[in-house]
């Protein structure tokens, strides 16, 4: 039973950093019928961006923490405004290879700055194990979920209230009608890619706490994607939801079954989940006419 | 100074090379590949041999990418089915190479065939995550399988032999690799002057019309997925005797995204375009290493800095094509032969 707390308890967390780096990319998709390929990329440009600031600059952390979220801002624009705005209109498989390229570019950037060699990271979250119902756990794990949980309402919140979250979802919804309604498409999308970068660099921060920083980390690029799919690409619930079921699937593989299963289980679950519900859980069904 | 092509019998408009400037360089082609191997070194070689495998592999993609409308990031995976498959029977139940190879293409078509069902139900964005699924789960049964693949251990396959010569060498192979790049560049081009590959494009241009108009898309997509990854499994099995050691590390995601790059910097939906696209990705990292090695001299600490300056170039191609030529190194090669056509009015 014991065994069984600490998995789920692992899991949780695990879930909770994979929908953290999910939300950003259900954010792209929702504003722009993008999928970004190079969203682990964010998370490792997050996570050496903190680490700069904290381990090599020696800023108090809440300092290195803002100066991140600004930087990250900056590429998300820069990187809209350069790379994937001139994919405005361009078929899927263009949108699809140019975010390749843009992961691939991201990662040898950070290598040439930083090296290939993992880094010691100081926690500037506290890692102090906590016991819960006899199972034990890392505090900064913990904050993981909490973090979650905060920006699922911050999201929730900006989607329904906000101006520019409304603007969103109509450029989402149909980008020439918005266009005749006053929107500008472009500002959309530099917002939408700032956001994302920011909640990734989030992320990132929290993966640099508690795995320490390494190339692996662009490595959750790749696991987003079960949840994605499994929450719907277009759901945010469904990236928080998708983001805990994945992580508690992998988790009890990984403990249960072992044999390194828990690395293709979510897969496996992701082609079945496409074969019976294409759009996901919370996913919005398309019809499509000729 | 000519305003079109236009031919006068039936015959001439079906053939596979229409003008005599298409004949002339065919056949130039040719005579190159025939003679290079007598002049080139190992070096060069090897390059050569690499390119071919690559333009295999990329035509595969090509099959099912450019023509069907599929998008696929599973080619690593069937490649590792390929090379596998052909390593296995000739290490485990001695089957002379020139069999296990054409078996290793089918059986990677009937698992191309598998993992093509869920493009059934799905298409675009989802399709192509589905296909890395998978490509992750080949990867995790060739790399868990002990008993039969030897987990993450290195495949060590026998050196094929013919007539008591060994044929793994650079010289050797050279003719087997381009021979087998000539048979998939002629029955793919022939493919598409078929009912096959008509119903192929009908696919890719629009999948509900083409099932109105009669074509079964069950059918036709499978079938698309198993074309092409015969090829696919064709360009694996070469690699396996080639090298004749068969590690997972070489088909891995990154490969399927290798060859995606190259069919869409090459061209989609062309023979020619595979062609382009295969020899510039395989020559790009190569020209950059000597390079690099060039600029060592002026520049000590490069040598360092050479593999992420492979990575970053390869990312900023992409890119680059993508935002100024979408269509590719064909369409760079389309206009500077319609200038020269069209010279001196081409505009």
């Amino acid at each position: 039973m014991e065994l069984f707390i600490q998995y789920t308890l692992t899991g949780l967390t695990n879930g909770a950093i994979l929908a953290l780096a999910a939300l950003g990319f259900v954010l792209i998709y929702k504003a722009s019928d993008v999928i970004n390929f190079a969203q682990g990329e964010f998370l490792l440009v997050g996570a050496y961006i903190i680490y700069a600031m904290i381990a090599q600059f020696g800023l108090w952390w809440p300092l290195g923490m803002t100066f991140t979220v600004i930087i990250a801002i900056g590429v998300g624009v820069t990187v809209e405004r350069l790379v994937l705005r001139p994919m405005i209109g361009e078929p899927i498989i263009s949108v699809i290879m140019v975010t390749i390229g843009l992961s691939s570019v991201l990662q040898s950037i950070v290598k040439m700055t930083w090296g290939s060699q993992p880094k010691e990271f100081p926690p500037f979250i506290p890692t102090d194990p906590v016991k819960i119902l006899g199972a034990t756990i890392g505090a900064d794990r913990l904050w993981a979920i909490g973090i979650a949980i905060v920006m699922l309402g911050a999201f929730s919140f900006f989607f329904r209230k906000s101006r520019e979250g409304i603007a969103m979802r109509a450029v989402a919804d149909d980008q020439q009608a918005a266009l005749s309604m006053g929107i500008s498409v472009k500002r959309i999308f530099a917002w939408a890619w700032s956001i994302a970068a920011v909640t990734a660099a989030i992320a990132g921060a929290l993966v640099a706490n508690i795995v320490g920083v390494s190339g692996t980390i662009s490595s959750f690029g790749l696991h987003v994607f079960p949840v994605v799919i499994l929450g719907g690409l277009d759901s945010i619930p469904g990236a928080i939801i998708g983001g805990i079921i994945i992580g508690l699937l992998e988790t009890y593989t990984g403990g249960y079954i072992g044999q390194g299963l828990n690395q293709v289980v979510s897969f496996i679950v992701l082609i079945i989940i496409l074969m019976v519900r294409p759009y996901g859980l919370f996913g919005q069904q398309i019809i499509e006419r000729v | 100074m000519e305003s079109g092509i236009f031919h006068t019998t039936y015959q001439a408009d079906m053939a596979l090379r229409r003008t005599h400037a298409q004949k002339i360089r065919v056949v130039l082609l040719l005579v190159a590949v025939v003679i290079f191997p007598f002049f080139a070194d190992r070096y060069f070689l090897n390059l050569a041999n690499q390119v071919g495998i690559a333009i295999v592999g990329a035509i595969g993609l090509n099959i099912l990418v450019g023509y069907t409308g599929q998008i696929s990031l599973g080619q690593g995976g069937f490649m590792a089915v390929g090379a596998y498959t052909t390593g296995l029977l000739t290490k485990h139940f001695g089957i002379p190479w020139y069999l296990s190879i054409p078996i290793s293409c089918f059986f990677t078509a009937l698992v191309g065939a598998i993992f093509g069902i869920p493009s059934l139900r799905l298409k675009g964005l989802y399709l192509a995550i589905a296909t890395i699924a998978s490509q992750e789960i080949i990867l995790w049964v060739v790399t868990h399988w002990n008993v039969v693949t030897g987990g993450v251990d290195a495949l060590v396959v026998p050196n094929p032999t013919l007539f008591g010569t060994l044929m793994n060498t650079d010289f050797n192979f050279y003719w087997i690799i381009w021979a087998c790049v000539g048979l998939t560049a002629l029955l793919t081009v022939n493919l598409f002057r078929t009912h096959w590959g008509r119903a192929f494009i009908a696919i890719r241009d629009q999948d509900i019309a083409a099932s109105v108009m009669g074509i079964n898309l069950f059918r036709y997509k499978l079938l698309a997925f198993a074309v092409s990854s015969f090829f696919v499994g064709l360009a694996g099995a070469l690699i396996a005797h080639y090298r004749t050691i068969v590690t997972w590390e070489r088909f891995t995601i990154d490969v399927s995204v290798l060859y995606l790059a190259m069919i869409i910097i090459g061209g989609l939906g062309s023979v020619s375009g595979s062609f382009f696209g295969a020899t510039f990705m395989t020559l790009l990292p190569a020209v950059l290493t000597n390079l690099g090695r060039a600029l060592k001299e002026y520049i000590p600490a490069i040598d360092t800095f050479i593999p992420y300056i492979q990575q970053a170039s390869f990312g900023l191609v992409i890119i680059l094509f993508l935002i100024f030529e979408p269509e590719g190194l064909r369409k760079i090669w389309n206009n500077i032969k319609d200038y020269f056509r069209l010279w001196p009015f081409s505009y």
